[in-house]
């Protein structure tokens, strides 16, 4: 079994600036970590192969220094990385980042499988793990908590809003993993050893036949406009009381001028 | 003529509230735009539903009938709404930020090269350039972004259930229905749904839910939730909770707010025992009432608060119970 897990490298902390000329994310400087999804998506990639066999391909877009998530990956039991980066790519929206990861899927070989984490928790759109199933024609199942093999395919479990729902799919798949999914495991020693000399693969725009119209900028449909802080709730109204019974006839008697009650 | 579509996402031959909500921004957008508001629906018989559309606004219903989208599979449903898309051109689409919307509009935004926004707040129409602008929140809530998109058409976004009103325009307010023809024989028979549990069938779905009484590190044990259930139970509000509690196994995941749980936007969410983590406030700071209960008064949830009680949840909880629930009798 290839198995390709699709990873982003985001800002570990909230502390993100944003370049007010360009209006633009500022992610120079900032501590980096694994999307915690694609953790999850990564998980489900290394039970699959301690079950079935398999080899697991981790790939990401993203500046020269996302390499460091790539490694992390190979620490945990990922066998291959990819890392693809240009200048190119910058601004890319989920439509130019769909497309150009479908690109670096189709050049890296042939997969039984491509996983994905649900979203990522810096942009939180859930759009590329579709997007890039749309590229390469084969079905996607999104909000996979659980999935196995049969002959034919898979068959997954599915969360949804009200429960859970099970599919079955034919040949090669995508799927986007929950965080019910799994916990990721920690680093063996020996893995540790192997992501600081294992050897990541470097792709470029050119390398995976990318065209130009479809990447970074020029290959995003969406623009930033502005981006802002949120309104800070200024109005607060604040009840101290140390009688409990009192307080809370407060609060009620709030919520009752606020007709809720 | 400009049309804005609001996708009818149906679950077993029940329009959801969130399409409602849809159809009600998207009459303000109508006006404010001067397009025709348009719903599309793809059901297995559309018979019950059309008449509800029509009455929140829709003036035409694009309606695809076909056995095989009695519910949302993907691949039929992608292809049917890229196949409309390319012959009508509408300029703008809005799905609910739904497990089906936010799988479907993905897809339909790659087929047909549109821009798409997810998990839209706030929506606006520009009518000097004649673009919708649209608004969310980023990176956990910490930044909000307005984004447009100039050259590519549908605009296309997901918008957040709840954030907006619904409003019923009139209980029998006409409108068309355009019967579409779906072909959906040339589409692989790759994927099929073969069994579907409602689980928690007596929980209350936290993404839809009015009001949402969560618990945090502050309710202190898995026995001691009950007196969160007994609040939320009082004013028929979902049981929400943060991840510590959740690590912690006092409460299933099922109910988890937050970066890596849900994101939810109630009329009112009441937050106790919860200190207000970044990770937490990000699943709930578009709230529209956040109450917060919690001894400490510098406990940041107390920032994003419009009401904050500071006290001992243990003490204030059952008590509010208590006063809510004389104050009905």
């Amino acid at each position: 079994m290839n198995i390709a897990v699709c990873i982003k490298q985001v800002p570990d902390s909230d502390k993100v600036t944003i370049d007010r000329e360009t209006n633009r994310l500022n992610r120079v400087g900032v501590p980096s970590v694994i999307n915690p999804f694609d953790e999850n998506a990564l998980e489900m990639a290394l039970q699959m192969k301690e079950q079935y066999g398999a080899k697991v391909t981790v790939i990401t877009m993203g500046p020269p220094q996302a390499e460091q998530a790539l490694r992390e990956a190979i620490s945990v039991g990922a066998d291959e990385a990819i890392l693809v980066t240009d200048r190119k790519f910058a601004g890319a929206d989920t439509w130019a980042t769909s497309y150009t990861l479908s690109m670096v899927v189709k050049k890296a070989g042939d997969f039984d499988l491509i996983l994905f984490g649900k979203q990522a928790i810096d942009g939180d759109t859930a759009q590329v793990g579709p997007g890039v199933a749309h590229f390469l024609d084969i079905p996607v199942v999104t909000y996979v908590k659980e999935a196995e093999k049969t002959d034919t395919g898979y068959k997954v479990k599915r969360v949804t809003e009200e429960g859970y729902q099970i599919w079955e799919v034919d040949g090669t798949a995508a799927f986007t993993i929950v965080k019910e999914a799994n916990t990721m495991r920690l680093p063996s020693l020996k893995g540790k050893m192997r992501a600081k000399s294992a050897p990541i693969t470097t792709w470029g725009a050119e390398d995976i036949g990318a065209e130009d119209a479809k990447i970074g900028l020029n290959g995003s449909p969406t623009i930033v406009r502005k981006v802002f802080a949120p309104p800070i709730k200024t109005n607060r109204e604040t009840i101290d009381n140390e009688d409990v019974t009192q307080a809370v006839k407060e609060l009620v008697g709030k919520l009752k001028e606020r007709k809720i009650l | 003529m400009s049309e804005i579509w609001i996708f009818a996402e149906q679950r077993d031959g029940v329009i959801t509230k969130a399409t409602l909500e849809l159809l009600s921004e998207g009459q303000i957008l109508a006006d404010k735009s001067g397009y025709t508001l348009c719903a599309v629906l793809l059901s297995a018989d559309d018979s019950d539903l059309l008449q509800l559309l029509y009455n929140y606004g829709a003036k035409k219903v694009y309606s695809a009938v076909d056995p095989k989208l009695s519910y949302y599979q993907n691949d039929y449903y992608a292809k049917v709404i890229a196949d409309l898309v390319k012959e009508n051109k509408p300029e703008i689409i809005l799905y609910g930020a739904t497990s089906v919307g936010r799988s479907l509009a993905p897809t339909v935004a790659v087929m047909v090269d549109a821009g798409l926004t997810a998990d839209c707040t706030e929506l606006d129409f520009d009518t000097e350039e004649m673009l919708l602008t649209q608004t969310r929140p980023a990176f956990g809530g910490n930044i909000m972004a307005t984004i447009l998109c100039p050259n590519h058409r549908p605009q296309m976004s997901t918008v957040r259930p709840n954030v907006f009103k619904k409003t019923e325009i009139g209980t029998k307010e006409k409108g068309e229905k355009i019967a579409v023809k779906a072909d959906l024989s040339s589409i692989k028979d790759r994927m099929r749904m073969i069994e579907e549990t409602h689980e928690e069938s007596d929980a209350i779905d936290l993404s839809e839910a009015e009001i949402i009484v969560s618990g945090g590190r502050g309710v202190g044990s898995k026995e001691n939730f009950a007196i969160i259930d007994a609040l939320a139970k009082e004013i028929g509000a979902g049981v929400g909770a943060s991840r510590a509690t959740v690590d912690a196994e006092w409460i299933a995941h099922f109910h988890q707010v937050g970066q890596t749980g849900k994101t939810v936007c109630p009329k009112i969410y009441i937050a106790c025992g919860i200190s207000g983590a970044i990770q937490h406030l990000a699943g709930m700071q578009s709230s529209d009432l956040v109450i917060a209960v919690n001894k400490d008064p510098e406990a940041p949830i107390f920032g994003v608060a419009d009401i904050g009680v500071v006290g001992d949840l243990h003490a204030i909880v059952p008590e509010l119970t208590k006063q809510i629930k004389a104050s009905k009798s």
